[in-house]
């Protein structure tokens, strides 16, 4: 018996260790309430069900364990004879039955609450795109979109800067180059779909989780009445990449968001003049294979890899690929147009004439893909005229 | 003459023994178990800290894949059938299974199904990566050259399964002994009956979902296409119609050798046996309408969310019959806590626990908030390990000096229950709480905050992976040197089994039925 003791004490030992550890990460320990309305609902009924659940289990539990002390052989020699109570069946079924019609009102409330969107006055409509690996946001009313890239280094996911742990940033894969913006106590209705496959768009803060589906379009709304930044994740497995595409929403107040949107347009012009200076003059080399560089680890190397042997035959190499040694021609069209039914999406849309041309130059000159060929802005606006 | 039976690798190879293939069977999916086990090995490495360790992010995806499809297509189903295949004819007092034949060959399909799933690791472009739910575009148009190997492999074990599932029924139907009525039929059997009948229901559809994959891969069709007129999230549906009552297909077995534990140990009958056998019936029948509560994101409409929802919070009321008949079968008996009854005591309160988080995540309002976040993987396991795990494990203290004639060392015994115990606890626990706050699922590195957690849970992973070597271990030392058992090891336990037959039971058993009262 000595080793059972033991066990019991390793056991105890174990357990308790765990609740000291529970309460002092008992920050981490729940879900949050977040801030919206609907959230802080959310929560409550989460909240509601834990504690009906435990009742359920102490009382529960603790009839089978007072049965493992009380009934063992040695106390109990004689056992009892019953087999069944049509009384006491009729009564725990009875019980459960009354305990979740108490449960599903709030939930059936809640419920209808939140997939309500179309009952709701909208104040600002966004479009939300998910593509592999990033989120793109369209702002309906103002004709305004980018792209919301990961922005934590490589080198901190890679483990590049010395020890784990020291060099991550608080906000680690939770981070963006660009936040999605929305402004405080205002009805927002965002309409998700997908380029690509499902993604899942999520901030645990306002409560809000939705599948961007290919080809169709969810809809949902929040109203976050508190200033702040909330971060959440893709929570629908969506590819290698799926772990890092972060969801970050800052909500402003009414004035900051008008500045922003004003900021935005403000930055569509410049970009669009800005854009159309660089097509039309002429690069060198050397300036393409820059830019080229830089926008190719940005935008390509998720897939191709930064050198440039792919992930084959998901991901093709471009490294010696007859496309990237081939006719320019080719080159172009897969970059500008994509291809249907693949991973390779479009970016004629996405980036400008000079950094498509300065990463078809790249692509063609790097990892020993030797041409020569150089590739001008100014031949990309010919092929989309030509297109 | 008894005895007699072939020796060498023809008696494994052509036998059609149900005890030769329920061996097979265990065997089979023992090893399918340490396989899976030590992907999750691999998972819960490379999730010890923040940051990429061990493993490239669509390694990662594969591992989880991998893993998901061999514990349940590998590890728990085979058992359940191995489970059915050595007891069902002795607990009715059948000679053998009504399709010997079959029988043979469907578990010989199993390892061709599983080398071809297996061998995906090493083909171009690697291993399925979309994980064990596979959803279309993901798997179809986005998926890597081996998942057409994937979908031969599902086809092979959808085969083997609903032939298994026919045996079962066809032997159950017509071979019981006389006297044994269906009323009196041990629950088991009643269990593994019902579990059947889904079989046959479920895995056609399946087979259907990965045709449809198939077709939409290579032939032009557009089932799960949008820009063709189909539809991403109908395969959705068509997968969790198969899915969802899967999910009690690796379950109610374990009910059904915990109902048989139980009672053994208390010394006393089973509490409520036709309610058991109703609720069992009404938990199948139930979930048959709940499939879609795996999908409360993806844009029902609100009717069907509130339906779903009210439907799984049903799947409650006979599942907490059943839990409550369990107690009270132990209650007033007269109880000792071999390791057989501390695996099924364990079984019953671990289930439980699952099925708290169950009923949570049926609260649609709610479940946007943990749908697809570690608050799922610690459901799901908690139903799948101390569940469907411990489940079988418990039979396999309980039966062992039935099939061997030896009995385990039972201070082992206990040290793999207490070790186990601690460690699946350990592991999945702190699931919750990584879930509750904020981590998603099936990502291969996360924030900080999330650090500690899965800390703990990677350590009590690998001690939970090593708990199971150490039951490997036992059986392996049972099976050679263990101690002669005696006829009836279990003083309380009954059944035609336990009454009729000694230990270890021979080769032929009931070749005359034995007469039931
Ligand atoms: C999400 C993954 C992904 C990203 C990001 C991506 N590609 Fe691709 N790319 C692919 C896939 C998949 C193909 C193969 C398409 C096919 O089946 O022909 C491809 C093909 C190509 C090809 C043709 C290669 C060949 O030999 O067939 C080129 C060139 C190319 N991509 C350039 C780019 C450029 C430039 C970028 C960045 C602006 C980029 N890709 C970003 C997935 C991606
Ligand atoms: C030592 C034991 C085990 C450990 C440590 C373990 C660990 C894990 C982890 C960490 C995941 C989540 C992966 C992710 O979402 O990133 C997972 C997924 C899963 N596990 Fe386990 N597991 C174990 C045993 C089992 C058993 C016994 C079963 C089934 C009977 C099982 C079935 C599954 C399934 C179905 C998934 C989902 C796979 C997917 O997301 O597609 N696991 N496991
Ligand atoms: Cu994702
Ligand atoms: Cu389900």
């Amino acid at each position: 018996m000595a080793i059972r003791r033991k066990l019991f004490a390793g056991l105890a030992v174990v357990l308790s260790g765990m609740l000291s550890f529970a309460v002092q990460a008992s920050a981490d320990l729940n879900m949050r309430p977040g801030v919206t309305e609907t959230s802080v609902e959310a929560y409550d009924l989460h909240m509601a069900v834990i504690w009906v659940m435990t009742i359920i289990a102490v009382v529960v539990f603790g009839l089978m364990f007072y049965s493992i002390f009380a009934h063992r052989k040695s106390k109990n020699p004689t056992p009892a004879t019953f087999s069944h109570s049509t009384t006491v069946e009729i009564i725990w079924t009875a019980i459960p039955i009354i305990i979740l019609i108490g449960l599903s009102i709030p939930a059936v409330k809640l419920l209808v609450k939140m997939e309500s969107w179309d009952k709701v006055e909208p104040d600002l409509e966004i479009q939300v795109t998910g593509h592999q690996w990033k989120w793109e946001y369209k702002y309906l009313d103002h004709d305004i979109s980018f792209f919301s890239n990961l922005k934590t280094p490589r080198e901190q996911i890679d483990n590049l800067e010395g020890k784990v742990g020291e060099t991550k940033g608080e906000n680690y894969l939770l981070e963006v180059d660009n936040e999605l913006v929305l402004p405080a106590n205002k009805n927002v209705i965002f309409h998700l779909t997908s380029k690509d496959v499902i993604h899942s768009w999520w901030v645990p803060e306002i409560a809000v989780k939705k599948d961007a589906i290919p080809g169709f379009i969810n809809s949902t709304w929040t109203n976050v009445p508190k200033e702040g930044t909330y971060r959440g994740q893709c929570t629908e497995l969506c590819g290698k990449d799926h772990g890092f595409m972060p969801v970050v929403v800052k909500v402003v107040s009414e004035s900051e968001f008008a500045a922003y949107i004003e900021k935005k347009k403000a930055e569509k012009v410049a970009a669009e003049k800005a854009a159309a200076e660089a097509a039309a003059r002429s690069w060198d080399m050397e300036q393409l294979m820059t830019l080229g560089k830089e926008t190719y680890e940005a935008k390509c190397a998720a897939c191709h890899m930064v050198n440039g042997e792919g992930m084959p035959p998901t991901f093709p190499a471009l490294k010696g690929s007859k496309v990237a040694t081939g006719p320019v021609e080719g080159h172009i069209d897969i970059v500008v147009n994509g291809k249907a039914g693949t991973a390779m999406a479009a970016y004629g849309a996405q980036l400008s004439d000079a950094e498509i041309a300065a990463i078809i130059t790249y692509e063609r000159n790097a990892w020993g893909n030797e041409t020569g060929d150089k590739v001008q802005p100014a031949d990309i606006q010919a092929f989309k005229a030509g297109n | 003459m008894a005895d007699h039976h072939p020796t060498g690798i023809k008696r494994w190879l052509f036998t059609t023994n149900h005890k030769d293939i329920g061996s097979m069977y265990l065997w089979f999916s023992f090893i399918m178990f340490f396989i899976g086990g030590a992907m999750a090995m691999v998972i819960r490495a490379e999730l010890y800290q923040p940051g990429l360790q061990f493993v490239e992010p669509n390694f990662f995806n594969q591992m989880t894949t991998m893993h998901g499809l061999i514990m349940v297509f590998g590890a728990v189903m085979p058992s359940m059938v191995g489970l059915a295949n050595w007891l069902i004819p002795m607990q009715i007092g059948a000679p053998d299974m009504a399709l010997p034949r079959m029988n043979n060959w469907s578990f010989w399909i199993l390892p061709f199904a599983f080398t071809l799933l297996l061998s995906s690791l090493f083909m171009e472009g690697g291993a399925p990566n979309f994980g064990w739910t596979f959803y279309a575009p993901l798997s179809t148009t986005y998926g890597p050259p081996s998942t057409d190997f994937f979908i031969l492999g599902v086809h092979m074990m959808g085969i083997s399964s609903i032939m298994g599932a026919i045996n079962v029924i066809v032997t159950v139907f017509n071979m019981r002994a006389p006297g044994m009525t269906l009323m009196k039929m041990p629950l088991f059997v009643w269990t593994w009956v019902i579990t059947a009948f889904l079989l046959i229901m479920v895995m056609p559809v399946l087979a259907g979902a990965v045709t449809m994959m198939l077709t939409d891969r290579h032939f032009g069709t557009s089932f799960f296409d949008a820009a063709g007129g189909g539809d991403p999230v109908m395969f959705q549906h068509i997968f969790w119609f198969f899915g969802h009552p899967e999910v009690y297909i690796m379950i109610l077995p374990a009910f059904g050798v915990a109902s048989e534990i139980i009672p053994a140990f208390a010394r006393k009958k089973l509490f409520g046996y036709a309610s058991m056998v109703y609720a069992t019936a009404s938990i199948a029948l139930l979930s048959f309408i709940v499939w879609a509560h795996h999908m409360f994101t993806v844009g029902m409409p609100l009717a069907g969310e509130l339906f779903f929802m009210i439907a799984t919070m049903l799947i409650a009321v006979p599942t907490g019959v059943k839990v409550f008949n369990w107690v009270a079968t132990m209650w007033k008996g007269s109880m000792t806590f071999e390791t057989p009854m501390l695996f099924a005591i364990a079984f019953v309160i671990l289930f439980t626990i699952g099925g708290f988080s169950g009923v949570m995540l049926a609260m649609a309002p709610v479940d946007f908030q943990y749908h697809d976040t570690y608050f799922v993987v610690a459901h799901f396991h908690y139903v799948l390990f101390p569940g469907a795990i411990f489940g079988t494990t418990a039979a396999v203290y309980y039966w062992l000096p039935k099939w061997t004639g030896k009995m385990y060392n039972e201070k082992m015994g206990k040290i793999h229950f207490w070790w186990s115990m601690i460690a699946v606890n350990l592991t999945f626990f702190p699931m919750h709480f990584s879930g509750l706050a904020g981590m998603p699922r099936r990502i291969p590195d996360y924030n900080m905050m999330f650090a500690d957690f899965n800390q703990l849970a990677s350590i009590g992973a690998f001690a939970l992976g090593l708990s199971q070597l150490f039951f490997l271990f036992i059986v392996i030392k049972t099976i050679r040197s263990g101690k002669k058992s005696e006829d009836k090891p279990w003083d309380g336990a009954t059944g035609l089994e336990w009454d009729k037959l000694p230990c270890p039971a021979p080769y032929h058993t009931f070749d005359t039925p034995p007469k039931v009262d």
